[in-house]
């Protein structure tokens, strides 16, 4: 076994055993949430995957960046099959091995992925422009700054590196090809390298172009591996999220917030529509709606982890438009932020996090016992719930089909349903609706409209 | 003309087609009052048996809901259920999109299930079966744009109904920018008919308004009572109540058909 195969398998298992890490703790977070069962209708479920996650069926709405993404993400995927063969290479320490027992279908492979990568790396480039020249509201909202603003220019300057790995590998092999046939089996024209590697390299000493296509090949394999390791703390999450989630996603009606059977219960005991309830005097007073991402279901949690930070939803928010504080995209980075959070914390196991009881009864810090004296309180402010007209724009907008809209109304009921709190104007509602059935409190009869219209007509 | 309650087609031993179910804005709004009439002038002038619930009926508790009172939402939602599951109501139209998505699509969770149309797919419905007829060229030729309400629209995906009703019309429709799946709020969804904005740059109708008044047209066509008042408030700030009327297109059809 050569140095390059040990080094080659080392990198790849330190590689994976630390992306594996990192992802069963964005697992971890997920499930942080509470339970729900979601399932049934599976054709309509994998339509939706097809569609919309492989298909990117909602990004056509904004074509132009439909069509940028499309050339990266087609390349992406195409990408990968010469990822198998970087894999088979440097494991036995072979080079291009697929390339004698393929053929002409190798340099249909090859040539694909050459065309492909130069079709990303000029949306990459466009990209750039649109985050950092272009003034693109979205781009510029507040919570795009920092970290989600490095983030965005990161992945790209990793595209161009690699898509510079894979045409200084390729353009490299093709004067080697013509240097040591015996080591560097032909490829076959290759639209791109064959042009690009003469022109670059011929003429230069043999191991110096060697060096060039170690160093193409290496870059391709360290960007690829870098990039999986860099997912967990990116938005990029979503290249793998966006399936699940769209799997996942609500098929019933938009229009039905999710019931509560508690309280349901509770009132039709009270209207004498079901027994009495039993009542546990002891029982603590129950907590409604949510104040932590322990209330959110794991489903809203996923939802932040998949959230790509495009800001469609906040581009067509009514709210946001009008400058106020809302932006759904907003909330879904502050669970996914308060998430990682609590997960971060609960992986020191300090007893710190412990809360009082737990304390008081020893125990081990466990999600159940979680407390840091913060909640999602602490980042998503009562004046942006308030805003939302749960008009369903950021629903209808998100290309992965996440639902701003659920949080919010969690978080809205554990304000008004559990603190009694919330704007103080909708209380004349509250009230008007519960004791005279209406939203507004009139005298006049329900109907006092009829009698009026019989007499205009009479 | 006649208006009769449930409870009256129940002293008589018989049912009408169709419950209409007002709301509280159709009930209590003096502007939506006057949709509520239009609707009952068509209703009437298409011969449709229909009912209202009268004192019987409450708020369905979508914005109870919505600002996250789930407890009142039940105590309204479920005596409004016992009321139509006593009068074992089947069918019921509604000309709010409010009451239309809340009968639907809620009410089902806590036991009543019923057959549940917004006033626009119904008028579209008798046009379609020959009870209804819209002649008379009052707006032909006219400039018209329709507001997409978020709760028929976005929420229950009827976009075609209304506009079919433009243009049997015979209007000429002018669509805004933001339509159909895009459309934009009028601001009120959500219980924020009930409160104080939040602080902004503006008004979410004003930004709505600007967008009807560059359409050019005279006549916005909407099929929401909330949205009603929140666009005609929007023109009233850009004063230009006096040169674009805000209709519900039931007030339209009466205009047409000279009700
Ligand atoms: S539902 Fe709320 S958060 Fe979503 S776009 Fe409408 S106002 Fe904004
Ligand atoms: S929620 Fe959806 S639309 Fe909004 S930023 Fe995230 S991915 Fe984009």
């Amino acid at each position: 076994m050569s140095i390059g195969q040990i080094i080659f398998i080392l990198v790849i298992v330190v590689a994976f055993s630390i992306a594996i890490r990192n992802f069963s703790k964005i697992r971890r977070n997920i499930l942080l949430g509470k339970d729900e069962e979601i399932s049934g209708n599976e054709g309509k479920r994998w339509k939706n995957v097809l569609l919309i996650a492989f298909g990117q069926k909602k990004m056509i709405k904004r074509w132009i960046p439909a069509v940028l993404h499309l050339s990266i993400y087609v390349a992406f995927l195409f990408t990968q099959i010469e990822l198998i063969e970087i894999m088979i290479d440097g494991f036995f320490g072979v080079h291009r091995f697929f390339a004698p027992y393929l053929g002409g279908l190798y340099t249909l492979i090859i040539s694909s992925i050459e065309i492909l990568s130069f079709a990303a790396l000029v949306a990459t480039f466009i990209f750039l422009a649109r985050r950092n020249l272009l003034k693109i509201p979205r781009f510029i909202m507040p919570e795009m700054g920092g970290w989600p603003k490095l983030d965005g220019n990161l992945i790209l300057l990793g595209e161009i590196a690699l898509v510079t790995g894979i045409f200084m590998m390729n353009g490299a092999d093709v004067v080697l090809q013509k240097m040591d046939p015996q080591h560097y089996p032909a490829t076959g024209f290759l639209p791109i390298s064959s042009v690009l590697g003469p022109m670059l390299f011929d003429g230069l000493d043999i191991n110096i172009v060697k060096a060039i296509e170690r160093i193409g090949w290496w870059l391709h394999l360290i960007v690829v591996l870098g990039f999986l390791n860099y997912l967990p703390i990116s938005k990029h999450l979503h290249i793998f999220l966006a399936f699940p989630n769209v799997w996942y996603s609500k098929l019933t009606s938009r229009g039905e917030i999710e019931n509560m059977p508690e309280i349901m219960n509770e009132v039709k005991s009270m209207m004498g529509l079901i027994p009495e309830q039993e009542v546990d005097m002891e029982a603590e007073l129950p907590e409604f709606g949510a104040k932590d991402i322990f209330d959110l279901s794991w489903k809203n949690i996923m939802d932040a982890y998949s959230c790509t930070e495009c800001g469609r939803c906040s581009a067509v928010c009514p709210a946001n438009l009008t400058g106020k504080k809302l932006s759904p995209r907003k909330i879904l980075m502050d669970i996914r932020d308060r998430a990682t959070e609590v997960g971060r914390n609960l992986d020191t196991g300090g007893l710190k996090f412990v809360s009082e009881e737990g304390r008081a009864k020893n125990e081990q810090l466990t999600a159940k016992n979680y407390d840091d004296g913060k909640n999602l309180f602490d980042y998503i402010t009562r004046e942006e719930l308030h805003a939302c007209t749960t008009c369903n724009a950021c629903v209808e907008a998100c290309p992965v089909t996440i639902n701003p809209l659920e949080p919010i109304l969690k978080m809205r009921r554990y304000e008004v349903l559990t603190e009694s709190a919330g704007p103080s104007d909708w209380l004349p509602m509250f009230t008007s609706i519960e004791n005279s059935g209406s939203v507004w409190q009139v005298p006049e009869d329900r109907d006092k409209w009829a009698k009026d219209l019989l007499e205009e007509n009479q | 003309m006649k208006i009769n309650t449930m409870a009256e087609y129940q002293s008589e031993g018989k049912k009408p087609e169709v419950l209409f179910w007002v709301g509280c804005a159709g009930s209590f709004d003096a502007r939506a009052q006057k949709v509520t009439k239009a609707f009952v002038k068509i209703l009437n002038a298409a011969g449709i048996d229909f009912a209202i619930l009268g004192n019987e009926e409450s708020c369905t508790g979508d914005p109870a809901r919505r600002a996250g009172n789930e407890f009142v939402f039940q105590m309204t939602a479920l005596q409004n259920i016992e009321v139509l599951n006593m009068y074992e109501v089947k069918d019921i139209v509604t000309a709010c999109p409010h009451c239309f998505n809340t009968l639907k699509n809620e009410y089902p969770a806590l036991g009543g299930n019923y057959n549940v149309i917004h006033h626009t797919s119904y008028l579209n419905s008798l046009l379609k079966d020959g009870r209804l007829t819209i002649e008379g060229g009052a707006f032909k030729g006219k400039k018209v744009t329709y507001h997409d309400s978020c709760y028929l629209g976005r929420v229950n995906g009827i976009y075609e109904a209304p506009r079919e009703l433009i243009a049997a019309l015979d209007a000429e429709l002018v669509e805004m920018k933001r339509c159909k799946t895009n459309g934009l709020c009028c601001g009120a969804g959500g219980a924020q008919m009930f409160k104080e904005d939040e602080p902004g740059d503006k008004r979410i109708n004003i930004e709505r308004a600007e967008e009807i008044i560059s359409t050019g047209a005279k006549v916005v066509a909407a099929n929401c009572p909330f949205c009603i008042t929140m666009l005609s408030d929007g023109m009233k700030a850009k004063d230009k109540q006096e040169d674009i009327m805000v209709h519900d297109l039931s007030e339209l059809i009466v205009q047409a058909k000279n009700l």
